[in-house]
This record gives C-alpha cells, sequence and structure tokens, in this order.
C-alpha cells in the first residue's frame, strides 16, 4: 500500500521520531532510567513487529514466540561464555539458530489449525525453556551473566547506552520497514491470503503451507534478532526469557497495539510496557488495573490503538 | 469434440453414507456439461473430489488426458481446473480488486516475490479489473469485499474463476440465493463464458439449467440415473418420478 498519511501513519510516525528524540531529553534531565527503560520498549517492540507478521498478517496464533528470544539471547550468552565475543559472530548465529528453529517448529506445527497450533508451538517453546534450564554449564535454572557486550568495530560501542539505544531502534525501523515492504508483496499477499481464507487460496491454486511456513521463518528470524539485543541490552539471559508469559506479552502487544497493522506492534509494546511502568509504581497489584484495561480493548477496539486511530480519522 | 474430464467409476463414502457411487462422467471440450438432483444427491461431494479437495475412496478423474486422482488442490487450479463455492467462500476482509488480483497471481508464476508492491503490479492488478468488469463489478473493485451483496458475491466468486483463466469451470450452484433479476443477470453472463470454457454446472435451478445446458446428468443418491441433452432427461420418465416431478408441480 502506499503510505497515505493518515493519523495512524502519522502518530506512528511522530511516535518514532519521539524516539529518536528521546536521548536528548534524558541528557537534559538526567534520567538515565528512562533510556534503559525505553532500550526495552525498543527491543520488545521488535519481537512483536517480527511476531505481527505472523499473528497479525498470517494469521498464525503462535504461542511460543518467546522462544526466538530466548534462543538469540542464548546464542550471544553462550558464545560470549565460550570466549567469543564478536558480535559478526554471535549475532549471525542468533539469527541462524533461530531461523532454523523456526523452520522446524513451523513445518511441524503448520500442519495443524486453530487451537492444535496454539498448543504446538506453546508446547515447542516450552520445550526450549527446560532444555535452556538444564544446561548447568550455561548457568541452568539461575540463567548466565554477560561479561562483555557484543564487540563490533570501533567505532560502535554497544556499551555506550545511548549508541546501544540507537542500535535498536535503527533496527527496529528497519524492521518495522521490512515488514511493510513483505506484506504489501505478492508475498504478503498470499500470506494474508491465507489467514483470510486458506481453503480458498489452496483452490486457486496457493500452496499455502510453503508461504506461511517462510512467513514463521522470517518471524523467527527477526525475534532472534531481538533476543541477541535483549541479552545485550541486560548483559544476562535466563531461560525466563522463553517462559510462555513471555509469549503471552508479545500477544497482548500486538493485538493491544492492532493486529495486521504496520505501526501497531509498536504502539502495543510502547503502551504495554509504560502502562506496565507506571501501574506498578502505583501498586504491587498493577495487573488488576492491567487486566481490565486489556479486556476492554479487545471488547470494544478490536483493532487495537491503531484501530481507533483509524476510526478517530473518519470522525 | 476432445474429451477434456473423464471420471471414471468414482466412488465416496462418509461412514455408512454413500455420497458418490460409481459415478462416471465424460465432458467433451466446449460443453456446458450440468449435474442436477435433489439435495443429497452428492452433487457438491462430486465438485469436492473433482477440484481435489477431497479424495475419492476409489475410481480415477482424468483431466485434459492425463490421470489427476492424486494431484493436489493448488496443483489442478494451476492444469486449468478452476471451481467456484456453493457457500460464499471469499477474502472477506480484502479488497474486492485483491480477491481477484490473487486469483490471478495464484496463477503468475511463484509468490516469493518479497519486495515489489503487489498492489502496484499491472501484471496482477489490469487482468483483475478486466475480471471485474467481465462479471460487472468494475465499480465496487476498492470496496472490501465484505460489503457487497450476496449477489455480488457470486459474480465476484466467477470473477475470481474467470481471472485464473482456466480451461474449465466447475460452479457450484452459482445462482443458489439470487433474485430473478440477478439470476437472469448470471444466465446470460454463463451464457457467454460457455462460448470459451467448458463448464460443470450444478444448479438448482431448473429454469437455468435447461436454458443452458448442453448436456445434463442426473444424481440421485450420488449414482447417475441419466445422462444425455435436455429434451432427453425432459423426457426420461425415471427422471421425473425422482426428480423433476415435484419441482415441474411447483413451478406448475
Amino acid at each position: 500500500m502506499i503510505p497515505t498519511f493518515n493519523l495512524r501513519t502519522t502518530v506512528g510516525l511522530l511516535l518514532l521520531l519521539a524516539l529518536v528524540l528521546l536521548p536528548v531529553y534524558v541528557e537534559l534531565t538526567g534520567s538515565r532510567f528512562l533510556l534503559t527503560l525505553f532500550t526495552r520498549i525498543v527491543i520488545l517492540a521488535l519481537a512483536a513487529v517480527s511476531l505481527n507478521l505472523i499473528l497479525g498478517y498470517g494469521g498464525m496464533m503462535s504461542f511460543g514466540h518467546a522462544a526466538y528470544l530466548g534462543i538469540g539471547g542464548y546464542a550471544v550468552g553462550m558464545l560470549a561464555f565460550e570466549g567469543i565475543t564478536t558480535g559478526f559472530v554471535q549475532w549471525p548465529v542468533a539469527l541462524l539458530v533461530s531461523a532454523f528453529f523456526a523452520l522446524v517448529i513451523g513445518a511441524l506445527s503448520l500442519r495443524t489449525r486453530g487451537v492444535y497450533f496454539i498448543m504446538i508451538t506453546l508446547a515447542f517453546a516450552q520445550m526450549a525453556y527446560y532444555i535452556v534450564a538444564g544446561l548447568a554449564r550455561y548457568g541452568g535454572d539461575d540463567g548466565l551473566t554477560i561479561e562483555k557486550r557484543s564487540q563490533f568495530i570501533a567505532p560502535i560501542n554497544l556499551s555506550n547506552k545511548v549508541q546501544f539505544y540507537y542500535i535498536c531502534l535503527g533496527l527496529l525501523c528497519g524492521a518495522i520497514y521490512l515488514v511493510w515492504r513483505l506484506v504489501n508483496s505478492r508475498f504478503g499477499m498470499a500470506l494474508q491470503g491465507a489467514r483470510s481464507n486458506d481453503t480458498r487460496m489452496r483452490a486457486i491454486g496457493f500452496p499455502t503451507y510453503r508461504y506461511k511456513l517462510t512467513g514463521f521463518v522470517i518471524a523467527g528470524t527477526l525475534c532472534g534478532l531481538a533476543g541477541a539485543l535483549l541479552a545485550n541490552h541486560t548483559d544476562f539471559v535466563s531461560p525466563a526469557m522463553m517462559y510462555w508469559t513471555r509469549s503471552g506479552d508479545l500477544i497482548i502487544m500486538v493485538v493491544l497495539g492492532g493486529m495486521g497493522s504496520t505501526f501497531g506492534p509498536l504502539f502495543g509494546a510502547v503502551a504495554l510496557l509504560v502502562l506496565e511502568e507506571v501501574l506498578s509504581g502505583i501498586t504491587e497489584y498493577w495487573q488488576i488495573i492491567l487486566g481490565p484495561l486489556l479486556l476492554l480493548v479487545v471488547l470494544f477496539a478490536r483493532g487495537g490503538i491503531d484501530g481507533l486511530l483509524g476510526k478517530a480519522r473518519h470522525g | 469434440m476432445a474429451e477434456l474430464l473423464r471420471v471414471e467409476s468414482l466412488a465416496k463414502r462418509f461412514g455408512g453414507i454413500v455420497a458418490t457411487d460409481d459415478l462416471s462422467l465424460s465432458i467433451p471440450e466446449g460443453e456446458l456439461h450440468a449435474v442436477i438432483g435433489p439435495n443429497g444427491a452428492g452433487k457438491t461431494t462430486l465438485i469436492a473430489q473433482l477440484s481435489g479437495l477431497l479424495v475419492p475412496h476409489s475410481g480415477r478423474i482424468y483431466f485434459g488426458g492425463s490421470d489427476i486422482t492424486g494431484v493436489s488442490m493448488p496443483s489442478r487450479s494451476l492444469l486449468g481446473l478452476a471451481r467456484s463455492f456453493q457457500i460464499t467462500s471469499l477474502f472477506l476482509d480484502l479488497s474486492v480488486l485483491d480477491n481477484v488480483a490473487l486469483a490471478v497471481q495464484a496463477h503468475a508464476g511463484h509468490s516469493f516475490h518479497f519486495w515489489r508492491s503487489a498492489r502496484r503490479e499491472p501484471e496482477l492488478r489490469d487482468p483483475a479489473r478486466a475480471a471485474l468488469a467481465r462479471v460487472g463489478l468494475s465499480a465496487r473493485a476498492d470496496l472490501p469485499a465484505s460489503a457487497l451483496s450476496h449477489g455480488e458475491h457470486r459474480q465476484l466468486e466467477l470473477a475470481m474463476a474467470l481471472a485464473s483463466q482456466p480451461r474449465m469451470l466447475l460452479l457450484d450452484e452459482p445462482m443458489a440465493g439470487l433474485g430473478p433479476e440477478e439470476s437472469a443477470r448470471m444466465v446470460s453472463m454463463l451464457r457467454d463464458l460457455k462460448k470459451e470454457l467448458t463448464i460443470l454446472l450444478v444448479e438448482h435451478d431448473m429454469e437455468a439449467v435447461f436454458a443452458l445446458a448442453d448436456r445434463i446428468t442426473v444424481l440421485v443418491y450420488g449414482r447417475v440415473i441419466a445422462s444425455g441433452k435436455p429434451e432427453d432427461i425432459r423426457n426420461n420418465t425415471q427422471v421425473r418420478d425422482a426428480y423433476l416431478g415435484e419441482q415441474e408441480a411447483v413451478h406448475g
């Protein structure tokens, strides 16, 4: 689709602009905490963008997407532990291993539909969780501290918080653009057709399985990248990164922001994590407030935040 | 004329129910062949097996001389066998034009093109617009498919089947649920189409069937009880007893 400058696109781009300017604000006010929070938000938004490709555009309700966060993260963590600290090895390995896992999980789970698909993706993710939790050499349940962030050539230095933030933000923008191009290409039309009516797609001549599997692998790979970033951000990886509730968080971000929309996952990630931050400052039981809020979105704003912006345009 | 579709002793059972019973059929190129029969005669089941949605228990299906019994649904479509659905089956959340463009895209090679916007490719959009024009839906091209009326959905179904440039159309009750005017329009569209395509038409509307068909096959309980020219079918006592009688009574 042509980038028509309607409200949702405008708000999306403004939000990105605000994110670009954030370090300036941090510099002026000195609230380093904000930079840490938003680095995390940007990374998880990247993961949500990747999930949106298969959930929003492909209609594949993957309940195990956090597995790739963990796989990408552990690729970095384990290599760092073994003394291989160069990002030129760590990151490609993180992407390749994520892609491979997505290929295996997708190849098996995409043969099923509906609830079975959800359960199989969930089962694979939990399997990965328990495998990692059992790796005693790499800290098992307790996780693994990363002594040194991924090394790239100068002037790239991930230990510089502002620089790292911009790298994450740049990758997020790249991912949003990539997904936007993908979903409007022939491949994306095939993916959306399969979401809309799989039987009809096959009847008009599309072998939908291979397109869905390709989408699944691309999404897994992108999420693996988010995992590599997250590991560098926290200087730590643990099995909790891929626990099923984390997969749930990613789904919430996509649904809250608006499934199958360009900026939806970004809206959702910012909204959810900022809300979480604000509410948990007010009360320990912040989920009691968040829960009903999500319920309202699902009940009354089917298109999520993006959908609300779309409606507002029509008055 | 050369034979395009041949069905040899096809059989399909659902549990104890025989939906297709030793069914044989031969349709030459260019024929409009109607399949009629009372409800539950196995007409839709037949189309499902011809299109590859269902696998028969036994029997063979030949299309253009080659055995396609084991060929998958997408591959059959690529061979030129297009079907429409009795219950409207569209991409409701996509635009009308997108629906047809997808049908064009299906036959324009593989879809592993990841970058260029498919909605701006003339080689997909132009044939799609042509197919929409053909069924009279040009003015509705940019609406979401869900916004169309039932009659328009049937037209869109037809446009999608046409856009895949098939050799043969399998039409499952294209008049279902249409008003008299819409039905008349559909009949005249099909009359146009039969000049260039081979068509297998499953239809309840007897007026339409007798107006369009070159030959008619009558199914009862999955079995062919008669097959021949419309006038032979009309005069066949077995058919009258089994099926047409009740219809004639209704129509007066």
